[in-house]
């Protein structure tokens, strides 16, 4: 490469985060620390019924024998994770004003100006694209839109806290039923201090008519974001839920330890889609989002179907396997992924694909495209249990690197206990191609433009797995952060 | 249009020199072939015409209507208008052709002051040009050259030229696997596009090509020089008698 395209490379590498912004409204915080006492705080605060300030505190001595006994952090992740102080974390925060609002009109407008500087115009957007935007800032939903329509057809789209007030026999039927509060040491962590999150009951036939969507941002100094999402479809119903996130800059690590849970009834579809673009850190990895996040779908019923798409292009330490359990017979899992790392980020990122029911199949697509001095990983299991006949999976992992200082690593792991398995697997490691840049010069195209044209034809494949809005939105972030500061 | 005087260029890597004081003066409106034996540089031109970065130019200048071309980045000679169509053109996974080009369209139209062009008139541009080497218009959805046949893939490369209008093309071995039907749409291609304002190098190792698309001048290129020039009729003489004759006939010239 030039000498010029390799400084490209490491200006794209080293571009600073677009989204860095403070919003300043009045926050309800805990003082830090995590004790018993910190568990109750939060039930009380959200008036919740004894049964989950119960399973909060059995969450909670699970974690702090698991941090007692030294078994925490993820060590056999690629990933150099520095030490966390769990005392020094706020784990509740509220912005002040309780806000019960009908329409956004009544959203304090500094919010609004938040997400316009996101370029999410909410107000134009629901009613343009038909969605349904929960807004989760800080730790407690600030507004609902669509509630109504979403009720016509039995649909219940809300926050996790509403949930609990309004459906507790639901919620208490499936918190913890994917992801169990002893499943890895994030998600105890979650378990105990969830603040809040969102809430999807699809009922019996009913096809979501529009795409829930729910946007995410760490907004208090200090305040790790402990979100809980659960999906419910029952029989033959079908959502599509969409996710994004960005957050502000900050100075001091922030943790992030988010749980989703999906369960998927006969014949039930749910597409997950999630763009994860929280605060990185600068150039020298400082002050970016720790991201563990626990996802997992179990596709309980007989011919259901769980689909997860993400673009993770966010945080300074990425570990996050949103995985499928194929218990029904004939179910299907699919994981399409495209993660991006520049400056001194790490992600460890993929999927499980758990096969227990008969004729299950599962997809895999991932890739990763490395930048700077980042690395880039993908682990992902494929197992076969003993009873799974005729397993089909497909796994295809890519990996692009971008300079010659940054990582590429693919951990693979095959569990195969039934005989009738097929199973592929393909994967290739390309060095973004001289030849490839040379061709789109000498169309005239600039040294960038060509960066982000291959970077994104990389991608399109898995882009175009998104919801069509989120797919342009998907595309402009690609694009946004592989702008180096060259004008 | 292009003057290179006393050209020589090495391979960066191992300093091997393949241009040895070349000259070459084309004018506008004007067909060029360059022909030899392989081996010979004619790519290597091409190349260092391009701004590959794989060769250095030691020694000499080329002018390119005006102004210093090695002062000039690879994007910036697009932009001025020297156009080169790949012997191997490079595929774009998921680069869809009418992203590519439209990109390239614009950048150029940019750099001489135009707008961009609207879709729909992108979109009628891409359908008449793509007529002329009758490429199927739904290539517009395709991956650039991703999955094209050899054939299309150098049908694809006229394409280009004519959607961004250079001042001057160099065609590169644009004939090498090409079956003589598709051999016949290449050069009419280029035929429709050959103009006053316009100039091409046809770099070619055969004579073939030249008989469809008949230059003005026929320079030939042994040992990174040219060593004998002349019209069209030289080409045949080169078919008849061999790379060999040419370097004996030079070589007691010398």
């Amino acid at each position: 490469m030039s000498e010029n395209g390799t400084e490209l490379l490491h200006e794209v590498a080293q571009s600073e985060y677009k989204y860095g912004f403070v919003t300043d409204i009045e926050s309800d915080k805990a003082p830090a620390g995590l004790s018993e006492d910190t568990i109750r705080f939060i039930s009380a605060k959200k008036k919740e019924p004894t049964w989950l300030l119960e399973w909060r505190l059995k969450a909670y001595r699970h974690f702090m024998s698991l941090l007692n006994e030294g078994n925490g952090l993820p060590d056999w992740a690629h990933l150099d994770i520095p030490p966390i102080d769990f005392q020094a974390i706020s784990y509740y925060a509220a912005p002040k004003k309780k806000p019960e609002y009908e329409s956004l009109d009544e959203v304090d407008p500094e919010i609004i100006e938040t997400f316009k500087k996101l370029g999410i115009p909410l107000a134009e957007q629901e009613r343009l694209v038909g969605i349904a935007v929960d807004v989760v800032m800080d730790s407690v939903s600030v507004t609902t839109t669509f509630n109504k329509e979403l009720e016509k057809n039995g649909i219940i789209f809300c926050s996790f806290s509403e949930a609990v007030q309004k459906h507790p026999d639901l919620v208490k039927k499936y918190l913890g039923s994917v992801v169990p509060h002893t499943d890895n040491f994030f998600a105890a962590l979650n378990s105990a201090v969830f603040s809040d999150g969102s809430f999807c009951y699809i009922p019996k036939g009913v096809k979501c008519p529009v795409e829930l969507s729910t946007y995410f941002r760490i907004n208090e100094s200090g305040t790790g974001q402990f979100e809980r999402t659960l999906i419910v479809a029952d029989e033959d119903a079908y959502v599509s839920y969409l996710e994004g996130c960005t957050a502000p800059q900050r100075d001091e690590n922030q943790l992030h330890a988010a749980v989703v849970e999906i369960v998927a009834h006969d014949d039930a579809e749910v597409k997950y889609s999630t763009i994860q673009n929280w605060y990185p850190g600068n150039s020298e990895g400082v002050g970016g989002i720790y991201n563990f996040v626990t996802k997992r779908g179990i596709c309980s019923g007989d011919r259901s179907k769980i689909s997860w798409t993400q673009l993770e292009t966010g945080s300074s330490i990425t570990w996050k396997y949103p995985s499928c359990i194929l218990k029904g017979d004939n179910s299907v899992g699919e994981f399409y992924s495209v993660a991006f790392t520049k400056g001194k980020q790490q992600a460890d990122t993929g999927t499980k694909m758990v096969h227990i029911g008969k004729n299950t199949s599962s997809t895999i697509i991932s890739k990763g495209i490395s930048a700077g001095k980042s690395q880039n990983s993908y682990r992902g299991l494929v197992k076969v249990n003993r009873g799974a006949e005729n397993a089909r999976n497909f796994s295809q992992c890519d990996s692009m690197l971008l300079g010659d200082r940054c990582g590429a690593h693919t951990f693979p792991y095959l569990e195969i206990n039934n005989p009738t398995a097929k199973v592929e697997h393909e994967a290739t490691t390309s060095k973004i191609g001289e030849d490839q840049i040379f061709y789109c010069l000498q169309r005239g195209i600039s040294e960038q433009d060509a960066i982000k044209l291959i970077v994104n034809g990389f991608a399109k494949e898995i882009l175009a797995m998104l919801p069509m809005e989120f797919a342009v939105e998907a595309r402009n972030l690609l694009a946004i952060e592989l702008e180096g500061s060259v004008g | 249009m292009l003057t290179i005087k006393n050209l020589h260029a090495s391979i960066e890597e191992d300093g091997t020199e393949i241009l040895k004081g070349l000259d070459l003066t084309v004018k506008a409106g004007e067909v060029h072939a360059i022909m030899g034996p392989n081996g010979s540089g004619k790519s290597t031109l091409a190349s260092v015409l391009a701004g590959r970065e794989d060769y250095e130019v030691t020694e000499g200048s080329i002018d390119f209507d005006g102004e210093d071309l090695l002062e000039m980045e690879t994007d910036e000679r697009a932009r001025e208008g020297l156009f080169l169509a790949f012997q191997y053109p490079v595929e774009l996974p998921g680069v869809s052709m009418s992203n590519f080009l439209k990109q390239a369209v614009n950048s150029v139209r940019e750099h001489k002051g135009q707008e961009a062009l609207s879709a729909g008139d992108f979109l009628k541009l891409m359908k008449e040009k793509a007529a002329l080497v009758h490429l199927d218009p739904s290539l517009k959805a395709r991956s650039v050259n991703e999955g094209f046949s050899g054939g299309e893939k150098k049908r694809n490369e006229i394409f280009q030229l004519a959607m961004l209008d250079p001042k001057l093309a160099i065609l590169d071995e644009t004939d090498s696997g090409l079956d003589i039907d598709a051999l016949r749409i290449v050069a009419d291609g280029v035929n429709s596009l050959r103009g006053d304002n316009r100039a091409f190098v046809v770099i070619t190792h055969y004579q073939r090509l030249l008989d469809y698309i008949v230059p003005d001048f026929v320079h030939v290129l042994v040992d990174g020089k040219i060593v004998m020039s002349g019209g069209k009729e030289l080409a045949l003489e080169l078919e008849e008698k061999g790379y060999d004759w040419i370097k004996a006939e030079t070589s007691q010239a010398v």
